[in-house]
């Protein structure tokens, strides 16, 4: 029981990061339709942003809190111009060709960033020095105890608070209001006047600062990162946005955390080396009863 | 106000406008008839800026408009209810008419416009908290026209309003837009095939025939021409 416990609050942990990630997929394919191949590499892009500021502001012995925050923002900044140019870069010309232009530009944007990073940041393995130590631990007095990492807490309560803003601004705001009108129809949302090349690249500015806290939370989490981080971690997050249903924000959530749930339980239990498998397969048998995803609903319109 | 020149706008290599030249006065209720495929549709488009016109002027209270972005064409005051209304079917009736007011100075003078639009068609009040999708053909048609009026348009572009609605929410939905046009100052550029109807309301109307103007006068005129009413107003004339 108590080792169930702490694989749940591992799961829950991980399930985080992978659901800060798969928001970006399930916006962008609910805007534009397309699967943003290299959203994992901007994650990783985000993850190296983070350690390097780590690095400088470790120098300057400013207060932990106070370089959480500065990296947070640093990485969000940075990673978000990177989300940017992409857009700008390799989808924004493509639009309005063929379908399958995109994802394959998409794809090239992949390869181009993970080669850009290997040759401008070494293809070996960075490390970082914990800067969380210590948690909470439960059940001392029986045979497994359970930690709960302060770095865990920090994870989890981070990811809340983004939900919480990120729900807020897209049901409340009348850019969220645009975005779904977008998703909806984007010739009708121009006819009202509204600029949809700019909800179109704050979409990508909004999940590429999201997949850049999820960096941060590996980088701190993990405590090595390389170039190839965003593959893995990208086909992840990807899983987990069809799995709650693409072009579903609740959807991205709920299946960020079942993927980290299935991955941390599987490896408890079974074994940790096909922990990727049985994600993946989990995947597949889902896809067989809800076709559309958990939290998906198919396109139901009167006409 | 609004003035249409020469204009010519293709499909790859499909020409669908040859050459139109139409004129919009300020306060005047326009119509343009035609039978489907005459190029209606594609001509508002090309006013809106979805379609882009390859040859031609369109000009609005002198500036010239063809090339601009349709968010930019919103922002001069023109805004269009698209044919087959195009509400947005999950967001809400209130979410969709705030979507209007997008340019509107970002909504400012919301609570006062929305309740116009509210007194103008009173049953999207009852129904605020829905969802757009679950309204009737009829009803989507007035949260089409409020939203496009949350804009405070100054020509307001419409695409067959009567498109696969209930004959009785067909004269009530006639009687708005001659409301909007009196009431509100609201030029009106309205395109139909219910010619009939179409023409009753309108000032002045032009015929488009296969992507060219061919006939063109004051409503009563073009009620009473024959050709009109062979071939537009068959049986129209019965009720």
């Amino acid at each position: 029981m108590e080792y169930f416990i702490q694989q749940l609050v591992n799961g829950i942990t991980l399930g985080s990061i992978y659901g800060l990630i798969a928001i970006g997929y399930t916006m962008v394919y609910g805007i534009i339709g397309m699967i943003n191949f290299a959203h994992g590499d901007i994650f990783m892009i985000g993850a190296f942003v983070a350690l390097i500021s780590f690095i400088i502001f470790g120098l300057t012995g400013v207060a932990l809190p106070i370089i959480l925050l500065l990296v947070l923002l640093i990485a969000m900044i940075f990673t978000a111009c990177y989300g940017w140019t992409v857009e700008k870069l390799a989808y924004k010309p493509l639009r309005g060709s063929f379908r399958l232009a995109p994802l394959i530009s998409a794809l090239g944007m992949s390869i181009v960033l993970q080669n850009y990073v290997q040759v401008a940041q070494g293809a070996r393995v960075k490390p970082m020095q914990p800067l969380f130590s210590g948690g909470l631990e439960f059940f001392k007095n029986s045979e497994f105890i359970v930690t709960v990492s302060y770095l865990q807490i920090f994870i989890v309560v981070l990811t809340i608070i983004l939900m919480g803003i990120f729900t807020y601004l897209i049901t409340k705001t009348d850019l969220g209001r645009a975005q779904r009108a977008c998703e909806q129809d984007r010739t009708m949302t121009a006819l009202l006047g509204i600029n949809v090349d700019r909800t179109i690249s704050i979409t990508f500015i909004i999940g590429s600062s999201l997949a850049s806290v999820a960096g941060m939370m590996f980088v701190l989490y993990y405590g090595v990162i390389d170039f190839y981080i965003g593959f893995l971690a990208g086909i992840k997050a990807f899983t987990a946005a069809v799995l709650g249903g693409i072009g579903s924000l609740p959807g991205a959530m709920l299946g960020g955390l079942l993927i980290g749930l299935i991955e941390t339980m599987w490896s408890g239990y079974v074994s940790i080396e096909y922990k990727d498998v049985a994600a993946f397969s989990v995947l597949i048998v889902v896809l067989i009863f809800f076709p559309t995803g958990f939290l998906g609903k198919p396109d139901i319109e009167k006409v | 106000m609004l003035k249409i020149s020469n204009v010519e706008t293709f499909y790859g290599k499909i020409q669908a406008l040859r050459g139109v030249d139409i004129d919009v006065n300020d306060g005047e209720i326009v119509s343009l008839i035609g039978s489907n495929g005459a190029g209606k549709s594609t001509l508002l488009m090309t006013i809106s800026g979805v379609n882009k016109a390859r040859n031609g002027n369109i000009t609005f209270n002198g500036e010239k408009i063809e090339n601009r972005d349709p968010h930019k064409i919103v922002d001069l005051g023109i805004c269009q209810v698209p044919e087959g209304r195009r509400i947005f079917s999950r967001l809400t009736v209130e979410e969709n008419l705030r979507l209007g007011a997008y340019t509107n100075e970002q909504g400012k003078h919301f609570e006062t416009d929305i309740k116009e639009v509210y007194d103008l068609f009173p049953v999207l009040s009852d129904r605020k908290t829905q969802r757009g999708g679950t309204l009737s053909g009829g009803e989507q048609q007035m949260l089409a026209i409020g939203r496009a009026l949350m804009s405070k348009p100054k020509v307001l572009l419409l695409d067959e309003p009567s498109l696969g609605i209930a004959p009785k929410l067909v004269n009530q939905i006639f009687a708005s837009i001659k409301n909007i046009n009196k009431e509100k100052n609201v030029t009106i550029f309205l395109v139909e095939q219910n010619a009939k109807k179409a023409l009753e309301l309108a000032d002045r109307a032009y015929v488009l025939v296969n992507g060219k103007v061919t006939i063109m006068g004051s409503g009563q005129e073009l009620l009473k021409n024959k050709d009109i009413q062979a071939a537009y107003l068959e049986g129209g004339t019965k009720n």
